[in-house]
């Protein structure tokens, strides 16, 4: 179908194989994309190498990733999304894989993954809320926990509230993907459980595993609205500190600091999501 | 126990009954259903107990004891909170169409004509997850500058930022649910008796696809419905901003709690129907 | 090939065609000023008389403010007097935004009609963004001392206070000193207007423990270590001190403006405010004009009603919400004052110290690096 049919005897004329016009259909795509996502990545990404007053480029700003203050905030926002996406992660396989061994039009399922797709989503102000509502300080209705205000364990048992449902989410087909038969042959050979797990299921599993474990810890990095509306004023993560440089008004307030920060951000998790990507590869093989 | 896995490929599987010991499938199976509602019922009840909490939160009365609807009441009373929730209900219907514009025929096209491309589309797809939403929100502002200026003040222009942040949550929703089935063959067996690409895309795959098409629109809507970020720092007021004021005036006050809970049960039970309408059709072809 | 063409252009289409359904039903205008010259006039009789001032104002009948939250300094009040006076509708965006949201709110809209007209900011966004003002002198301004304003009008001190120390009295008896707080009865009870990094209210707070502690204008590091002592005894809250906290007891002690401070006396009736003796630390805000704000009438008639000294005019109306109004001194001589409601600011006994703009950025910068550490 490549070739159309071309005009007898002028070799010249006639191309092996003409250009084709159809990616121009991809255009319309292609021009939203790039207004509405390449283009404000790259005035943040040229933002931050450019200077204050703001004509020419520089590299000075970068220093302020290299800061103590700035280092701190890194840190803490890798501890925070390392901590509650391996939690997430581990709590979530688990519930991805009792979900999976049932009836698989069975309402159990299909309440637990409508439950997941709500609560993935939840994260944000409405969450902060509702745990504020059950065990924060002041109005806790559960409980006054005092640890509510403290970094991590407050603000990461709410971050772990929407990190467990992402996880059965994005978790859930790997685990589907674990064939019945394999299972059943484990036992028929007198495997036991552990075994099964330990050397069919494990190490089906573990790529995938990986690579949700990353996705959560990308997904915690960039989470803003659960942390403000946490309501602590201390700014602990970097995503605070991209908004307290734009809307900082005692004279702190920095544009460039804004974007080199967000510079920083971009480049940890597109580095997360790389090695999620290569994750993905990989188990898409087995359950294919 | 032969299943049809719903996955990419879809073949069905052979039924294998090779003679095992029963007794031991019985003590696993038994063992397997402890253990699944051992973490139902764990987990169900860290999910449920904040939920509760706000519940009964939204429901105090003036003494601490008391149970009244005052703050369910005081949704529809406050101007304000009716105006932010309806102003994020059209700009998630208004997302989720635009999403399936811009990414069904994209996708499909795609998939038929310009294989070459997919690995560009995808990757520009799954890319907002890699470029925060506080990221993008810094790059976004002299956008809006300029949409402010010249295609009004209000917030349904948030559509075209929630758009892309959909992206990845409809990219892949859609990518399984094109994989399932052959657009190929479906394509040229309709073209080659006469229909043009509209009727094509919007009679025959779409059809195919619904199940898809619903995750799609459910993963966008639930999106735009918990989105805080890009609204406000972009001085937009919808729900959750208004929500965030609102908590900053008033602690813990009923009308937040109650709305919130309206929200979650709402996109909730919504999933929970549409789980159930999409798979209705899997009998036939 | 046509069908990759239609494909595009009805890919194309269809979202435009949204978006223009969707502006279609907006309300925006291009928001270019209308008030027939008085984008451009720096004072009531260099446009035409106080008289003009108000038809063009009435005429235009809108204001846009911005980060005026009805309990600060009176503001409620203020604001509903001048809708009633003049018949002119104020439109309160953000009440909880920060001076710098009201700068970035500017500098984002505009060129709409929902640009802010006139702004209220703290001295170092006012120091930092003249060049969104426009230059305005007030009738009364030569009752503003001249260390309060800009020369050529581009912004005018117009009200403020002292750092003080609000506290509930039933809970903890009477404080007479910053350093009492770090007794054992105050467990999670301290809080601050805010994150100092970002809020000048908290950033004044932790100076003005600063100073109470023997620290210098020029050097925070005292005033960070004594919260960094207060976090450690387990007694530093990180919540926003706000109206809401206070009445729900999550803040019993707040370090807030005193006029701020003042306010909770309404919900808590044994709410007491003290100004540490050694530790006066004064701050004023200061009003500016929108070089492109979408009213420009208005925006000029609302700095006369605000510097009227007038019995119901904007200075004794902020003096009603327990701050001190710029024009104060000269109310005082001139006996225009609300003597009774003067009566009522708390009592200073030292002189009170101001904050330079580079002592500000210097302690801005200190905190910066170091207050995130410290209340870990």
């Amino acid at each position: 179908m490549a070739a159309a049919a071309t005009t007898v005897g002028d070799r010249s004329a006639r191309a092996v194989r003409r250009p084709s016009l159809a990616w121009t259909g991809t255009l319309p795509f292609l021009c939203y994309v790039g207004i509405f996502l390449l283009l404000p990545t790259g005035i943040v990404l040229w933002g931050a190498i450019s200077k204050p007053t703001g004509h020419g480029l520089t590299l000075s700003n970068l220093k302020l990733l290299g800061s103590s203050a700035a280092r701190g905030f890194f840190l803490n926002s890798v501890e925070l999304s390392a901590i509650t996406a391996l939690v997430g992660a581990l709590l979530g396989a688990v519930l991805a894989y009792a979900v999976a061994s049932g009836n698989p039009n069975g309402v159990v399922r299909r309440i637990f993954l409508a439950g997941s797709g709500v609560l993935a989503q939840f994260g944000g102000v409405t969450l902060a809320f509702a745990f504020n509502a059950a065990i924060g300080p002041s109005g806790g209705f559960l409980t006054h926990a005092t640890w509510y205000y403290d970094f991590p364990q407050g603000i990461g048992l709410i971050y772990i509230y929407f990190q467990i449902p992402l996880m059965v989410l994005v978790f859930l087909p790997a685990v589907d993907g674990l064939k019945v038969q394999w299972r059943e042959a484990t036992e028929n050979l007198g495997g036991s459980t552990l075994q099964f797990w330990r050397h069919v299921g494990g190490p089906l599993l573990a790529p995938a595993f990986l690579g949700c474990t990353l996705l959560l810890f990308a997904n915690a990095l960039s989470a803003y609205a659960t942390i403000v509306a946490w309501e602590n004023q201390i700014s602990y993560v970097v995503t605070q500190q991209i908004s307290v440089a734009m809307t900082s008004e005692v004279g702190l307030s920095s544009a460039n600091e804004a974007q080199v920060l967000a510079l920083g951000m971009v480049v940890v998790v597109a580095l997360v999501m790389t090695a999620y990507a290569l994750l993905q590869r990989r188990t898409a093989r087995w359950l294919r | 126990m032969a299943e049809v896995t719903p996955l990419a490929g879809g073949t069905a599987l052979l039924e294998e009954t090779p003679a095992r010991p029963r007794r031991m499938q019985t003590r696993r199976r038994r063992r397997l259903n402890l253990f699944r509602y051992v973490v139902f019922v764990a987990f169900g009840l860290f999910f449920v107990l904040p939920i509760y909490a706000m519940v009964r939160f939204s429901l105090q009365g003036v003494k601490p004891g008391e149970y009244s609807l005052k703050a369910w009441r005081q949704i529809a009373s406050s101007p304000d909170l009716v105006g932010a929730i309806e102003i994020t209900l059209e700009l998630a219907i208004i997302t989720c169409v635009v999403v399936l514009l811009l990414l069904v025929p994209t996708m499909i096209w795609v998939r038929l004509r310009v294989q070459w491309i997919s690995r560009t589309v995808e990757f520009l797809c799954l890319l907002p997850l890699t470029i925060p939403a506080i990221v993008l929100v810094v790059g976004l502002a002299p956008v809006y500058r300029t949409i402010r200026q010249h295609a009004g003040l209000s917030a349904l222009q948030l559509f075209w930022a929630y758009a892309i942040l959909a992206l990845p949550y409809a990219y892949r929703a859609l990518a399984a649910g094109l994989d399932a089935i052959d657009i190929k063959t479906l394509s040229e067996a309709a073209r080659s008796l006469g229909a043009n690409w509209l009727t094509v895309m919007w009679r025959i795959i779409a059809p195919n696809i619904r199940q898809a098409l619903l995750n799609a629109t459910l993963l966008t809507g639930a999106l735009v419905l918990g989105e805080f970020t890009i609204a406000s720092l972009l001085l937009y007021t919808n729900l959750q901003v208004e929500l965030y004021n609102i908590s900053r005036a008033t602690l813990n006050a009923g009308v937040l709690f109650a709305t919130s809970a309206a929200a979650l049960i709402f996109t909730f039970v919504l999933l929970l129907i549409l789980s159930f309408a999409g798979r209705r059709r899997r009998g036939r072809g | 090939m046509r069908s990759p063409h239609r494909f595009a252009i009805i890919a194309l289409a269809a979202p435009a065609a949204l978006a223009l359904l969707v502006t279609g039903c907006s309300t925006g205008s291009s928001g270019s000023p209308s008030g027939k010259g008085w984008e451009s006039a720096a004072s009531a009789s260099a446009g035409g008389g106080m008289s003009k001032l108000v038809d063009a104002a009435k005429k235009e009948g809108r204001l846009n403010v911005i980060a005026l939250p009805p309990t600060w300094a009176n503001y409620g009040t203020i604001i509903s007097d001048f809708q009633k006076k003049y018949g002119i509708k104020v439109n309160s965006a953000n009440p909880n935004g920060s001076s710098q949201d009201e700068v970035n709110a500017v500098k984002q809209e505009n060129g709409t009609a929902a640009a802010p007209d006139v702004l209220d900011v703290g001295m170092a966004v006012a120091l930092a963004n003249t060049s969104l003002f426009a230059p305005y002198k007030v009738s009364a301004w030569n009752d503003i001392p001249t260390s309060q304003k800009e020369p050529t009008g581009l912004w005018y001190q117009d009200y403020g206070g002292y750092m003080a120390i609000g506290y509930d009295s039933a809970k903890f008896g009477t404080i007479t000193s910053v350093s009492q707080l770090l007794g054992k009865k105050f467990k999670s009870a301290v809080a601050l207007n805010g994150n100092p990094t970002q809020a000048n209210a908290a950033l004044n707070g932790v100076m003005m423990a600063n100073l109470a502690v023997g620290g210098t204008l020029d050097d925070i590091s005292k005033g960070v270590n004594f919260f960094h002592q207060l976090k450690k005894a387990g007694n530093f809250s990180p919540v926003q001190a706000t109206t809401a906290t206070v009445k729900a007891g999550t803040t019993p002690v707040v370090f807030d403006w005193d006029y701020l401070n003042a306010t909770h006396g309404a919900d808590v009736p044994s709410w007491k405010v003290f100004v540490p003796s050694n530790a006066v630390l004064g701050g004023y805000y200061a009003q500016a004009i929108n070089k492109e704000a979408p009213h420009p009438a208005a925006a000029r008639l609302w700095e006369e009603f605000l510097y009227s000294q007038a019995s119901d005019g904007g200075q004794n109306l902020w003096l009603a919400g327990g701050a001190r109004p710029v024009e104060m001194t000269a109310m005082t001589t001139n006996k225009s004052i609300d003597s009774a409601a003067a009566a009522k600011l708390p009592a200073v006994t030292a002189t009170p110290q101001f904050m330079s703009g580079p002592q500000s950025t210097k302690a801005a910068t200190y905190l910066a690096t170091n207050w995130a550490q410290a209340v870990k």
